[in-house]
């Protein structure tokens, strides 16, 4: 990522065009951040004002505050700018409170967890 | 910098990035840099039903690092002169 002068941030690959953006930050571990870069250097390190995560789990959707977020670079998996004419979420999600996603979040884990046990106990059988 | 050069070749193509998480993405190349950092623009999620929050971004930009395959267009590739210019980097020059 270049520090391209002020003409040519358009053209370039560097974060410069997505300054006081709002923005979609996809995460190595499947976490989906959004808020407003206010920085970023050529790992692309960058700082978020006004950030949240984004949670969604089945039809369910949250957007939990976080505040000032510094995220480090080779955490990063893509960032996205937000089309804000563009609907943000298929309209069949809805929106729930932060105790009711982490309360689904929380069963949607221990479904994953005992699908992995039972898969485990199973493995004598060979299934793939 | 073969690889950063022949990227650059393609800018304005068509390409579809399939990334280490299996998110593949569409859009059309805008630029590429030393890292093989790429922003595309006009994307699209090739399984957009799996990932309903990439609905709204339009314009994006994904790290180098996190890339497992770039799908080219089929005339995106001129093997011969490929050839050619990896013997050039091969005798370093």
């Amino acid at each position: 990522m270049s520090w391209a002068g002020p003409d040519d941030v358009y053209l370039s690959t560097s974060l410069a065009s997505y300054l006081d953006k709002k923005l979609l930050v996809l995460l190595r571990d499947g976490r989906k951040l959004m808020g407003t870069l206010c920085s970023f250097d050529q790992f692309a390190n960058a700082v978020l004002e006004g950030a949240c995560e984004r949670v969604i789990v089945g039809d369910l959707y949250c957007d939990i505050p976080l505040g000032l977020y510094v995220i480090r670079g080779e955490n990063v998996v893509l960032i996205g700018e937000l089309d804000l004419e563009r609907d943000e979420l298929p309209p069949h999600l809805t929106h729930v409170s932060v105790a009711e996603i982490k309360r689904a979040q929380k069963a949607e884990r221990e479904a994953s967890d005992l699908k992995g046990s039972m898969r485990k106990r199973m493995e004598f059988l060979d299934l793939d | 910098m073969l690889f950063f050069s022949y990227f650059k070749d393609l800018v304005g193509r068509e390409v579809t990035v399939e990334l280490k998480n299996d998110l593949a993405i569409r859009g059309t190349l805008h630029s590429v840099d030393q890292y093989l950092n790429i922003k595309l623009e006009n994307t699209r999620v090739v399984d957009q039903d799996k990932y309903p929050h990439m609905l709204s971004v339009r314009n994006c930009f994904i790290r180098g690092s996190v890339v497992r395959y770039v799908q080219l267009p089929p005339d995106g590739v001129d093997v011969d002169l490929l050839h050619d210019a990896t013997r050039r980097e091969a005798r370093g020059g």
